[in-house]
This record gives structure tokens, C-alpha cells and sequence, in this order.
């Protein structure tokens, strides 16, 4: 009798040292939840799902602070992902956060630039380059589209451009059965 | 020796449509009106333009230069005047602009001077850069650098296999090239045979070209060469598709995500080996090419025809008849409905087809899959071509790829054999498209998270600095009031701050004086009118200052 409360506790106390050292050696750093959502997310740090960036936001959705519809450029795609993601219902894109657009890129007129840098500040990504009193360009390769140096430009010369097809991003459409009248 | 040949699973065999265009020879294409050359090579590859508008070039002279490991050097097609760099329409399924030379031959057709290339001397790294410099890439149509794929590979090449199956219907080019020129395209695999330093040459032609095959056994017959053998393989399309053919020769199949190289092999079309020995023995690069004019036409051939010649005045020569409502670029297996007419022709343009609503129907309304399997049956590269179907048509692109749909040669064997006639090459090629699209987007976002964390530590840093810099100076400010504060309160001065304070106040007179003693530097040596102007500079200045003081804000 003895011997077999021994036994498991012996057991126990094995088993549980062994728990207590996975613990610790394989502690996950961060909360994967938050890096699945993150990794949904457009990276365009817009902000136009009210919070700071898109870790912020993909944080409120993991706490349940926020729902999964309020990322316009992520669009119904992304809001289906995460749908998925989260095992929640597909909701269409909250019209308070915007609209999805196509994909743009910003440009600064360079006549009328006067090198304020205020647009540089602004930049999530720093994907403009200048100085001060010099004129400002955007590196469009970098650029995510995030319209947030529109708002500070004294004087108004960025525009959001839509990003051109060209033969390189050209992609084969959905094939459709063109429907021919019969005469 | 081949002791036996291998087959490839699946495959169709569609009416050959030899005939029509094989049994003439191959006739030169009059010098266009104009030429129009792209820029652009692949996705990874763009040439850098080294000619301006206005200036004259000859026939074979560089026009843009090699940028990147993956390009090669854009010559002028004939000798004339560069009227432009701008964006054109190139042959792409897109039909979008892409930049491109514009030459206005001049009619001469006059070559630069031209020399061998000596490779027997040369080393096999010289040899891969001068066919870079000549242009060469493979002529089958993908249009793959000829000098990678010569490189030594990963464990060198021992097989180097020449692809003349051309199972494509109605093409004939390469029939036609095989047959005029034999010897060339040995002395080609030759060249590229010393370059890679494979052991033997295995030609591989479909057995439905008797004379191609008769021409080239003749050509190794009159060479001392050993090793080299051609090899009539069995017409079934997609023969001529590389790991079909290497499959076919050798019995080695290349599993996915491996190249020919990794096996020993490695495959190139002869017309290709053909371009190769006009480059290293006349100096040639390659500015022309072999291309059938076929389908819906009255005189239907080949012709050899300038790179950058438009379709639209080539087309003439076959005379294409008056039902044809629409042109192929390629084959009718794998080939794109062209765009335009005023697209040149490039170094991948094997064919033009012409259709008719007789000739090729257009294709019937699509009906729904019966799961039957026959796409199965007829992959040759033994996919499940029904599966990657429904995962592309309901866009789940993750469980397309998990089927393998990137080991898709867009053959068309599936589409042909289908009887609910549905377009599936099209679905494959849209699925392949969106999944490349969301790589680069995946990418894309991954840079900007980057760029974005970055951006937050770097102001976290910055205002971690600045607080550091200020608590300094507020700490430096309060020192120097608490001197300040013992100083008033001390009494009197000591003798010792006195002496102090005038050996400053002595060093600030020194620096005075010396300051007044200093004259600029350019006003001596002055002549009279020189002084009188600065004197008057000097008038009017005093005026302008006489007249701004009232208007002066009082300060301090």
C-alpha cells in the first residue's frame, strides 16, 4: 500500500518537475495570437482603424477590444482571413473606417514642394527623403499608401497616385465565358 | 549508344499540321518600316539603354547593355537611326507597354565589323560572357539566358540534350531550320559541349520529321566528334517539353523545385545551338530568328525574321486569308491570342498563327466538371489537373498549391482532352498569377513592418537621448546657479579673483585692438574708377540706410 503511494508520488513529483522545466525552456515569447493577426494585417500603419498601427490593432483584436472589420485596406479579404483566424462571422467593412481603394502610392509635386518635412515626420515607414528647405520625394517602393502625409502638407502638394498595371504586375483574370448575343 | 527510350505519362496527340508550312524553305523577311525592340526580358531582368534618339547605329551594334545577372545585351536588328525610347506594346499576354528602342532602318542593313570568337582558347566564363554580349537566349520561347543555363551547375553537366522534338501542331521552325542547317546547329552543341564539358550529345527529334532527322544523322556523320547521337523520339505532345524530353532520353524524372543542372542534364532548343555557333563563329549576335507564319493563310512557311520587326508587316508574306478574325502568338496548345498587330516580333516569337471561326472554333460555352478524370489521364506532369480546377475556380490557392499546381507546364493537355471543355489552363494560370501577386504583397507588408518597428525604436531612442540631454543641462544649470549663489554671497572679492579679471579684461583689449588691425583684404591697389564706384556703392548704401531708419522697428 505504501509502496504505491510511493510510486505515484514519485511520479508525480517527476512529471511535474518535468512540466515545470518545459514550462520555462519553451516559454513563447509574445502572444502568438496578436503575430497570427499581425501577420494578416496590410502593414500599412494608416491608422485608419483608430488605433496607433497595425500591432495595435491586431493586439485590441486578440483582447477582443476591437472587431475584425474596421481595416479598409486589408479589405473583405483580410476580414475573411481573420474571420477564419479568429472563428468568427465574416462582417463587411465598417463604413465608419473608411472604404477599400486600389492600391496607391503617394507623390510629391516637386515644383511645389517647399521642404517643410512635416510630411517626413508623418511617414510610418519612412519612405520620404529630404530636409529641411529641400525638396521632399517619396521612395515608392516603400511606400504603403497610408495617406497619413496628405493631412500635414502645407501646401498641399501630395496626391495619391493609383498604382499602375504593368507588364510585370499584370495578372491572368478570372476566366470568364463571354456571353455572345444570339441574333 | 540509347540502349531504349523512356516515356512520359499522359500526353495527347493532336493532328500535326506539319504539311502546310514544312515544305518550303526558309525565306528572308523583307527589312520592315521600322523596328521596335524591348527593353525588357523577364520579371527579373531589364537591359539599360546606351543609345539616344537621333543617333545612328549599325546592324548588330549594342543598343542597351546587360543590368543584373539574368540579362543579356539588346542589339540593333538592322543598321538606321534610333527614333525613340518609349513605351510599347510588347508580346505579352498583357499586351501592356513595356520601354522599347525604336530603329528606322535605313535600308542598308549594313553589319558592324564582325569577328569569331576564339573559345577553344578562351575560358568557359569568357565564353558564357560573350554569348551574354551577343544576346543569346534559348529560342524554344521561354526565352531563358543561354549563358546560366551553360553555367557548371552543381555538379556539372554530363548530358547536354538538343530539344528538336517541336511537338507543337502546325509549328515548323525548328523542322525547317534542322533540315537547312545541320551543320550549324552540331557546331553549336559542339561549342556548348566544350563549355559545359558534358560527355555526349543526344538530339531529340519526333519521329514525324524523317528529313530533320536524316539531316542531322548526315551532319554527325560528317563530323570526327563522338559521342553525339540523334534520336527519333515518339510524337506525342507535350514531347518537346523539357522534363518530358530529358524524361524520354535518360529515363531521369525531375521531381519539384529541381532543375535538369541537378541531375546532370540540361536541355536546349536547336535553334538556340544554332544562334550560338553564328555568334562565336561569325561574331553574329542574334538579331534574327526562324518563325512559322501559319494557320488561316494562303502561303503558309517559315521565315527568318528580324527581332523587332512588327507582326502586322510580316504577316503579308503568308498572306493570311479574308475570314481570319484573330492571331496566335505560338502554338494553338499553348499559344496567347495576340493583342496587337503593331507588336514586334521577339527572340520567343516561334510562330503566328492565324484563326478562323472554320479553322479554330472559338471555344464552346464551358460546361460542369463530371469528374471523370480524363485531365488525369493526360497530364504529363502527372498532376490532378480536376482538383487544382476547384481549388483555383473557388480561389482556395493555399490547397492549389498543397496539389502542386507550380508543377503545371500550361501544356493545355487537360483543356484538350476535357469533355466539359473547360478553359482549365486558364484557371491554372489565374491561380498561379494571384498567388504570385499575394507573395509580393506578403513581401511588401513584411518591409513595412520592418521599416514601421524600426521607425518606433529610432523615436523611442531619440527620446530617450533628448530626456538625457536635458536632465544634463538642467543638472549643469542648477550647479552653476548654486556657484552663482555662493559667489553673491561672499562679501568681497579676493585679491586673487581681481588679478584674475583683469588679465580677462587685458586679453578682451588685446583682441580688440588686434581685430581693428585687420583690413580687408582685396580694397588696396585700387584704381580710380574702381574707387569711385565703390564709393558710390557706398553712397547710395548709406542712402537706403538713411531711408529704411524711420521705418526701422525700435529695438532694444
Amino acid at each position: 500500500m505504501l509502496e504505491a503511494i510511493l510510486v505515484m508520488a514519485l511520479g508525480a513529483v517527476v512529471l511535474g518537475a518535468a512540466l515545470g522545466y518545459a514550462a520555462v525552456r519553451f516559454r513563447v515569447e509574445g502572444d502568438p495570437l496578436v503575430e497570427k493577426i499581425d501577420a494578416i494585417l496590410p502593414q500599412t500603419q494608416c491608422g485608419q482603424c483608430g488605433f496607433p498601427g497595425c500591432k495595435p490593432y491586431a493586439q485590441a483584436i486578440a483582447k477582443g477590444e476591437a472587431d475584425i472589420n474596421c481595416c479598409p485596406p486589408g479589405g473583405e479579404e483580410g476580414i475573411h482571413k481573420l474571420a477564419d483566424l479568429l472563428g468568427r462571422e465574416f462582417k463587411p467593412l465598417s463604413a465608419e473606417h473608411g472604404i477599400e481603394k486600389p492600391k496607391s502610392v503617394a507623390v510629391i509635386d516637386e515644383q511645389a514642394c517647399i521642404g517643410c518635412t512635416l510630411c517626413i515626420q508623418a511617414c510610418p515607414v519612412d519612405a520620404i527623403v529630404g530636409a529641411a528647405k529641400q525638396m521632399h520625394t517619396v521612395v515608392a517602393a516603400q511606400c504603403t499608401g497610408c495617406e497619413l502625409c496628405i493631412a500635414p502638407c502645407p501646401v498641399d502638394c501630395i496626391v495619391m497616385e493609383p498604382i499602375k498595371e504593368t507588364v510585370d504586375t499584370w495578372k491572368w483574370k478570372y476566366p470568364v465565358i463571354p456571353l455572345r448575343q444570339s441574333a | 549508344m540509347i540502349s531504349r527510350l523512356f516515356t512520359f505519362k499522359g500526353g495527347v496527340k493532336p493532328d500535326s499540321h506539319k504539311d502546310e508550312s514544312a515544305g518550303a524553305p526558309i525565306r528572308k523577311a523583307p527589312l520592315p518600316s521600322r523596328l521596335t525592340i524591348p527593353l525588357r526580358q523577364s520579371t527579373r531582368a531589364m537591359a539599360r539603354s546606351v543609345v539616344e534618339p537621333g543617333q545612328r547605329v549599325l546592324k548588330g551594334e549594342v543598343i542597351a547593355a546587360p543590368e543584373g545577372p539574368m540579362c543579356i545585351a539588346v542589339h540593333a536588328t538592322s543598321s538606321g537611326t534610333v527614333r525613340a525610347i518609349e513605351a510599347q506594346p510588347v508580346p505579352h499576354p498583357s499586351g501592356l507597354p513595356a520601354p522599347s528602342i525604336i530603329i528606322e532602318p535605313d535600308g542598308e542593313d549594313r553589319w558592324l565589323e564582325l569577328k569569331a570568337f576564339d573559345y577553344r582558347s578562351a575560358t568557359p566564363q569568357q565564353t558564357r560572357d560573350f554569348l551574354r554580349d551577343c544576346g543569346i537566349v534559348g529560342l524554344g520561347g521561354a526565352g531563358f539566358p543561354s549563358h546560366i543555363k551553360l553555367g557548371p551547375g552543381e555538379k556539372g553537366i554530363e548530358t547536354l540534350i538538343l530539344n528538336g522534338a517541336e511537338c507543337e501542331p502546325w509549328i515548323t521552325c525548328d523542322d525547317r531550320l534542322m533540315r537547312e542547317h545541320p551543320d550549324g546547329i552540331l557546331s553549336g552543341a559542339l561549342i556548348m559541349r566544350h563549355i559545359t564539358g558534358a560527355r555526349r550529345i543526344l538530339v531529340g527529334i519526333e519521329d514525324n520529321k524523317p528529313q530533320a532527322i536524316e539531316a542531322m544523322r548526315a551532319a554527325v556523320g560528317r563530323t570526327s566528334e563522338a559521342e553525339i547521337e540523334v534520336v527519333a523520339v515518339p510524337t506525342r505532345y507535350p514531347a518537346g517539353g523539357e522534363k518530358q524530353l530529358i524524361r524520354v532520353l535518360t529515363g531521369i524524372e525531375i521531381p519539384y523545385g529541381k532543375l535538369g543542372t541537378h541531375f546532370g542534364v540540361q536541355c536546349f532548343n536547336v535553334g538556340s545551338a544554332y544562334a550560338v555557333f553564328r555568334a562565336v563563329e561569325h561574331g553574329e549576335p542574334l538579331v534574327s530568328r526562324v518563325l512559322t507564319l501559319s494557320g488561316n493563310m494562303a502561303h503558309p512557311g517559315n521565315f527568318d525574321v528580324l527581332i523587332g520587326t512588327p507582326i502586322r508587316e510580316l504577316l503579308p508574306l503568308a498572306e493570311p486569308r479574308a475570314d481570319t478574325d484573330r492571331y496566335l502568338m505560338g502554338g494553338p496548345m499553348m499559344g496567347v491570342a495576340l493583342q496587337s498587330l503593331d507588336m514586334p516580333v521577339v527572340k520567343g516569337t516561334n510562330c503566328i498563327l492565324a484563326g478562323s471561326p472554320v479553322l479554330f472554333p472559338p471555344p464552346p460555352p464551358e460546361m460542369p466538371c463530371i469528374r471523370c478524370g480524363a485531365c488525369a489521364q493526360a497530364c504529363p506532369a502527372e498532376l490532378q489537373p480536376f482538383e487544382l480546377y476547384w481549388f483555383s475556380r473557388a480561389r482556395i490557392f493555399g490547397k492549389a498549391q498543397e496539389y502542386d499546381l507550380f508543377d503545371c507546364i500550361e501544356c493545355g493537355c487537360c483543356s484538350y482532352v476535357c469533355p466539359s471543355r473547360i478553359p482549365l489552363v486558364d484557371y491554372f494560370r489565374f491561380a498561379k498569377g494571384e498567388i504570385w501577386a499575394r507573395e509580393k504583397e506578403k513581401a511588401a507588408a513584411d518591409t513595412a513592418r520592418e521599416r514601421y518597428e524600426f521607425r518606433l525604436a529610432r523615436e523611442e531612442r531619440e527620446k530617450a537621448e533628448k530626456a538625457a540631454k536635458l536632465a544634463a543641462k538642467t543638472a549643469a544649470g542648477r550647479e552653476k546657479a548654486a556657484a552663482a549663489l555662493a559667489v553673491a554671497q561672499k562679501p568681497a572679492a579676493t585679491p586673487e579673483e581681481d588679478a584674475k579679471k583683469a588679465l580677462i579684461a587685458a586679453a578682451l583689449e588685446r583682441a580688440r585692438a588686434q581685430k581693428e588691425h585687420v583690413q580687408p583684404e582685396n580694397v588696396g591697389n585700387l584704381t580710380p574708377e574702381q574707387q569711385a564706384e565703390v564709393a558710390a556703392i557706398e553712397g547710395r548704401r548709406a542712402e537706403i540706410r538713411d531711408m529704411a531708419k524711420p521705418h526701422l522697428p525700435q529695438e532694444d
